[in-house]
């Protein structure tokens, strides 16, 4: 008991972890392309939960809000209006991209690695409570949040922004093609 | 801590408790209230004004055959309505129900009518939950291998993202004004009045953000006008047209208490939760049972407003829907929140 | 003029020299008044075609193909053609007699849309093909079915047994998707057992997304043989089964029925039975459109306007249970008048409802007219032009909404309509809002006919007094030998209905009702056809339904008030 107490966080923390890693190799591992889906939804919540565990409750709602309740339900979405009931096997094609996935993996390993290092190295002192920290004072991780990224980051802030516009524009343009339905009032012509 | 943790527990146990209890007394008011308006007499066969009904409805949902049709994804086709259910009953945790402040239970403090006091994001947390509850009627729509499912279950999955984004944006106007996500201190800063006679609700100045607010609440609980995953004429059941016995009666009772939960935020963010003008709620055990009391009735007008709108509009259609949410609602959603901001930095908020 | 259109005078005729001659054999008068022409199977089409386009006559109505079975004839099968002018009003039956090795003629449907259906049901009836049809195949009988039921040999005792893999499946359906760079298409079926269909019908959509890409409807899920029937029946026995034609107004259908055998006959109905039978109808037909407009609300969602209808209905309901001691199929016409007197509180029961009932309809007009939801559900959905109604041969409250005033209520008269002061309510757009703002209009309209007509309510036997058609009072035949012999030959031989044919058309609540009765001169109608009016206008259904949603197919299919008893016989 006096076990389970002290290391409470910590158990939660390997739980939820093996839990989010679980949810990713499920991504890959399941043959149906929706539970494929909820398991990456899994995953989701499971970092939303580590989020939440470190006291960024602002960013575990965020994360469940933007890709639990949008991201993953639009990928739902079309999926079954494709509705592919099964992935067939194909070996051939998944072997000819081995190289491919083995160095996109490493490079992303690296990217992880090259980010926690230089997360450990930038903020020595970074506990529980620097993700509540506004000028020294601990408000809440909605403020600290807010501060950060309206402050120090607002000019990255804004071009993400605009990157994020350029990649909705361009989908619209893309989607343009059977928009056709919008431009006549809504309804098609026979 | 003990005691914090047992104060915790009769909180939600009390929570869940009346959200249950609400069910069967909104069946019966729906029931009812249809009959009244559609002037027909409804069910009064059942205990005194056909007050037994629910149970009696309730039991035979029980005892019914636990039927799960051939060729369905098993799994996900029993999740469904667990996820439904289990995240309608979840979202209150951070909703409070009253005035507690200062009230010692076991010789703990209580920390308000509310089951998660230290959750600092509020609100936030049910838009993050009530994001989750899609999942429940597409897996439903999906796996119940029928094409009405699924078209129910895609009509959803459209519909909510659309007036989630609505509905979010009009909260940011009530959030601006109070200056925090705690539902609480929402309705702290809607305590006293303009002029003497004009309660600080955030209705009045607000009052774009409000009606938003409450089309989306619509749109979000699937009730009619806004009743299209499940339109009965065209969809036979939609989503749950698969569905039977018990695991029907969560779809049921998950729809019934994300009204109650829609209704307590309408009633917080923009009608001023528990006060009341020219009111002030004494501290201690009688103030907080004078605010559940006025809680409770704003909540139920709310809920009656529900049924009342059901019985008396009729249903849009899919396309109509999505115009009116991305080109009406969004933007209406934004000129509120615009108009706060510019009113506070005018000094007149 | 108490009897309005028992005299063949009472239909206007057409001019004589304007009439086609090559190939036709012959030209009658009808006891209908109906021009009767006899053609050649060669030149049939001309002289649809000159009926149809030369100016005079303009036959732009095709109101019913059918066949008619004559086995010890050389030429075994007449097909028959109803026409209309709705500009001049005189009516036209065209005859082409072929013989059974080669029972063929070439399709109308290049003329009149209407075509597709009758003469599809002609085919499935009596084997007749029709040269040119783009999709003939069995209609009311199903695919597995084998022979023509109609035709005098079939052996009713037969059964067939229809399997899945013989369903009727169009060939789009199963074939290749047309557009490919839309991944959503699939195949709905909606019915013949789906909440909107309110009956019994099919509808196999594809589907790109919600909308409609194309669709094809199946009908016969009730079909009940009502015409095979009523051939082994006596003219009076048929009066119960025309009940469950359009059963949301039963009482019209009766009339009708009565109106045309009583055409055949010659007989006079008492002015009180004629009056009473205006009520009637009138009150039906209230029913009906209530019961239509309150499904068709449903299906849009607004259920409350529903249960006001249904209001209306059930007090209806409770007059015609008084009259006639059912309620859903009264069976209260007989030929020659009525079963019996109405009961004494008649009068006061019909004021009270006309009392009540404006409250409904008002009730509903405020919650529903001006409904902006409502009104975009339905405005601009599921239009139809004026003149491709009636190529597709609609008559109606539907063909009303699309502009064109035709009721046979003003235009031929019968029962006595001509003494009444009433409007016919007409719309122009033609859409599904259209035929909500007739219908709702036409049951104002019926309740001012009622308010007349109960004001003038004669006293009177109920009954013609001719004892070839209706039982004499049964005092009498206790105490009178004449009325005994008349009570017996009449209950022995039934009525006896001269030989000859007639075509009789009411105006039922979804428009032209025609009876086409034939009969031999015996105790059992030879040949009788319905021409129901929802048949025509369910024709054109799958063709209004492309590039439509799939609310948008139930808020229409709704607004037709497509009835499967009155469909699918």
């Amino acid at each position: 008991m006096a076990f389970l107490s002290a290391h409470f966080v910590a158990i939660v923390f390997y739980v939820l972890a093996v839990l989010a890693v679980a949810g990713g190799v499920g991504v890959i591992t399941f043959k149906n392309p929706v539970h494929s889906a909820l398991s990456l939804l899994g995953t989701f919540l499971m970092v939303a939960g580590l989020f939440v565990l470190r006291h960024a409750e602002f960013l575990g709602a965020v994360q469940l809000l933007v890709y639990a309740g949008g991201i993953m339900v639009l990928f739902l979405f079309v999926i079954m209006l494709v509705n592919v009931r099964r992935l067939s096997p194909d070996a051939a094609f998944l072997s000819r991209r081995a190289p491919l996935a083995v160095l996109s993996g490493v490079v992303f390993g690296a990217l992880i690695a090259f980010g926690v290092l230089a997360g450990s190295l930038g903020h020595p002192g970074g506990g529980a409570t620097a993700l509540q920290m506004v000028q020294g004072h601990v408000m809440g991780n909605t403020e600290a949040v807010g501060w950060t990224l309206y402050r120090h980051f607002l000019v990255p802030f804004e071009i993400v922004s605009v990157v994020l516009l350029v990649a909705m524009i361009g989908a619209i343009i893309f989607g343009r093609k059977d928009a056709g339905l919008e431009g006549r009032g809504g309804r098609m012509e026979p | 801590m003990w005691a914090d943790a047992i104060v915790t527990l009769i909180k939600l146990a009390v929570v869940i408790g009346v959200l249950l209890t609400t069910v069967p007394i909104m069946v019966w008011v729906e029931r009812r209230g249809s009959a009244l308006i559609q002037d027909r007499l409804g069910p009064n066969r059942v205990g005194p004004w056909g007050l037994l009904q629910p149970v009696v409805d309730a039991v035979k949902l029980i005892t019914k055959e636990n039927l799960i049709p051939d060729g369905v994804d098993h799994f996900l086709y029993i999740l469904a309505p667990f996820i439904a259910l289990a995240v309608a009953l979840s979202t209150f945790i951070v909703v409070p129900f009253g005035q507690g402040d200062g009230l010692t239970l076991f010789g703990s403090k209580i920390h308000g009518f509310i089951v998660a006091p230290d959750l600092n994001i509020g609100i936030l947390y049910i838009f993050a939950l009530a994001a989750f509850g899609v999942y429940s009627i597409v897996i439903a729509g999906w796996s119940s291998n029928n094409k009405y499912s699924l078209l129910g279950g895609i009509r959803s999955s459209s519909q909510m993202i659309s007036y989630e984004l609505a509905m979010t944006i009009s909260v940011v106007g009530v959030l601006m004004a109070s200056s925090s996500f705690r539902l609480d201190q929402v309705v702290m800063a809607q305590t006293g009045t303009w002029l003497g006679f004009i309660p600080k609700w955030n209705v009045f100045p607000q009052i774009i953000g409000a009606i938003t607010f409450m089309v989306a609440a619509f749109a979000e609980t699937n009730r009619l006008p806004f009743d299209l995953p499940e339109a009965e004429a065209e969809l036979v059941a939609g989503y749950h047209t698969e569905y039977s016995s018990m695991k029907f009666a969560s779809f049921f009772m998950a729809e019934y208490i994300n009204l109650v939960t829609s209704s307590a935020l309408i009633v917080l963010l923009f009608f001023g939760g528990w006060t009341l003008p020219g009111l002030t709620i004494p501290h201690g055990w009688a103030g907080a049972i004078l605010s559940l009391v006025i809680f409770a009735a704003k909540v139920a007008f709310f809920l009656w407003f529900f049924v009342w709108i059901r019985w008396t509009l009729p249903r849009f259609r899919f396309d109509q829907l999505m115009a009116l949410g991305w080109k009406v609602m969004i933007p209406l959603a934004v000129v509120n929140f615009l108009w706060v901001g510019v009113a506070m930095a005018l000094g007149i908020l | 003029m108490t009897a309005s259109r028992t005299e063949t005078t009472m239909l206007p005729q057409p001019q004589v020299d304007l009439l086609p001659k090559e190939g036709v054999v012959a030209v009658e008068h009808g006891v209908d008044g109906h021009t009767v022409l006899t053609v050649e199977r060669e030149h049939l089409l001309d002289v649809l075609k000159s009926l149809k386009e030369t100016p005079g006559l303009d036959c732009n109505l095709l109101a019913d193909i059918c066949g008619v079975d004559y086995p010890e004839r050389d030429a075994r099968f007449d097909v028959v053609y109803h026409l209309g002018s709705l500009e001049h009003g005189h009516r036209f039956r065209v005859k082409v007699p072929v013989t059974e090795d080669d029972a063929t003629v070439p399709s109308a449907y290049g003329l009149w849309k209407a075509a597709d259906w009758f003469e599809r049901e002609a085919y499935d009836m009596f084997g007749i093909r029709f040269d040119g049809h783009p999709n003939l195949k069995r209609i009311l009988t199903h695919e597995a079915f084998h022979g023509h039921a109609l035709r005098k040999d079939y052996d009713p005792s037969q059964r067939w047994l229809l399997t899945e893999e013989n369903l009727m499946t169009p060939k789009w359906s199963t074939g290749e998707q047309k557009n490919d760079d839309h991944l959503d298409t699939q195949v709905l079926n909606l019915g013949p057992s789906h909440p909107a269909t309110h009956g019994t019908l099919r509808t196999v959509a594809r589907l790109d997304g919600e909308y409609i890409t194309e669709a094809e409807c199946e009908i016969g899920y009730l079909h009940r043989c009502f015409e095979k029937m009523s051939e082994t029946h006596g003219w009076e026995q048929v009066i119960p089964y025309t009940d469950r034609l359009n059963y949301c107004s039963s009482m019209i259908n009766g009339v009708g029925y009565a109106l045309t055998v009583e055409n055949l006959l010659g007989v006079e109905v008492p002015p009180r039975a004629q009056v009473v039978r205006v009520i009637l109808s009138e009150f039906s037909r209230i029913m009906d459109h209530a019961v239509c407009l309150g499904a068709n609300l449903v299906d849009l969602g607004a259920l409350t306007n529903f249960w006001y209808f249904f209001q209306i209905r059930e007090e209806i309901y409770g007059l015609l249970e008084s009259c006639a001691g059912g309620r859903l199929t009264v069976s209260y016409a007989r030929i020659g008048g009525l079963a019996h007197d109405v009961p004494l509180d008649f009068e006061e029961h019909v004021r009270s409802l006309l009392a009540r009932i404006p409250k409904f309809i008002d009730d509903v007009d405020k919650l529903v007219t001006t409904n902006k939801i409502f009104r975009d559900r339905t405005e601009d959905v599921g239009t139809i032009s004026g003149e491709e109604a009636l190529a597709w041969g609609w008559t109606g409250p539907c063909l009303r909404a699309s502009g064109i005033p035709y009721d046979v209520r003003k235009a031929y008269p019968y029962s006595g309509y001509e003494q009444y002061d009433f409007d016919v309510p007409v719309a122009s757009t033609g859409d599904t809002y259209a035929r909500y703002l007739v219908r709702m209009e036409e049951m104002r309209q019926s309740l001012r006919i009622i308010e007349q007509a109960i004001d003038n309510l004669p006293p009177g036997p109920v009954i013609t007094d001719d004892h070839h058609v209706a039982l004499p009072p049964k005092e009498k035949v206790y105490t009178e030998m004449e009325s005994l012999i008349w009570h017996f030959k009449l209950i022995f031989d039934g009525i006896k209905v001269p030989a000859g044919e007639a075509y009789g058309f009411t105006e039922g609540a979804n428009g032209e009702l025609g009876y086409y009765i034939v009969s031999d001169g015996t105790g059992h109608p030879y040949r009788i056809k319905v021409r129901p009016p929802c048949f025509a206008i369910y024709q054109a259904f799958p063709h209004m339904l492309e590039g439509s949603l799939v609310p948008d197919a139930i808020a229409i299919l709704g607004s037709l008030n497509i009835i499967a008893g009155e469909l699918d016989r």
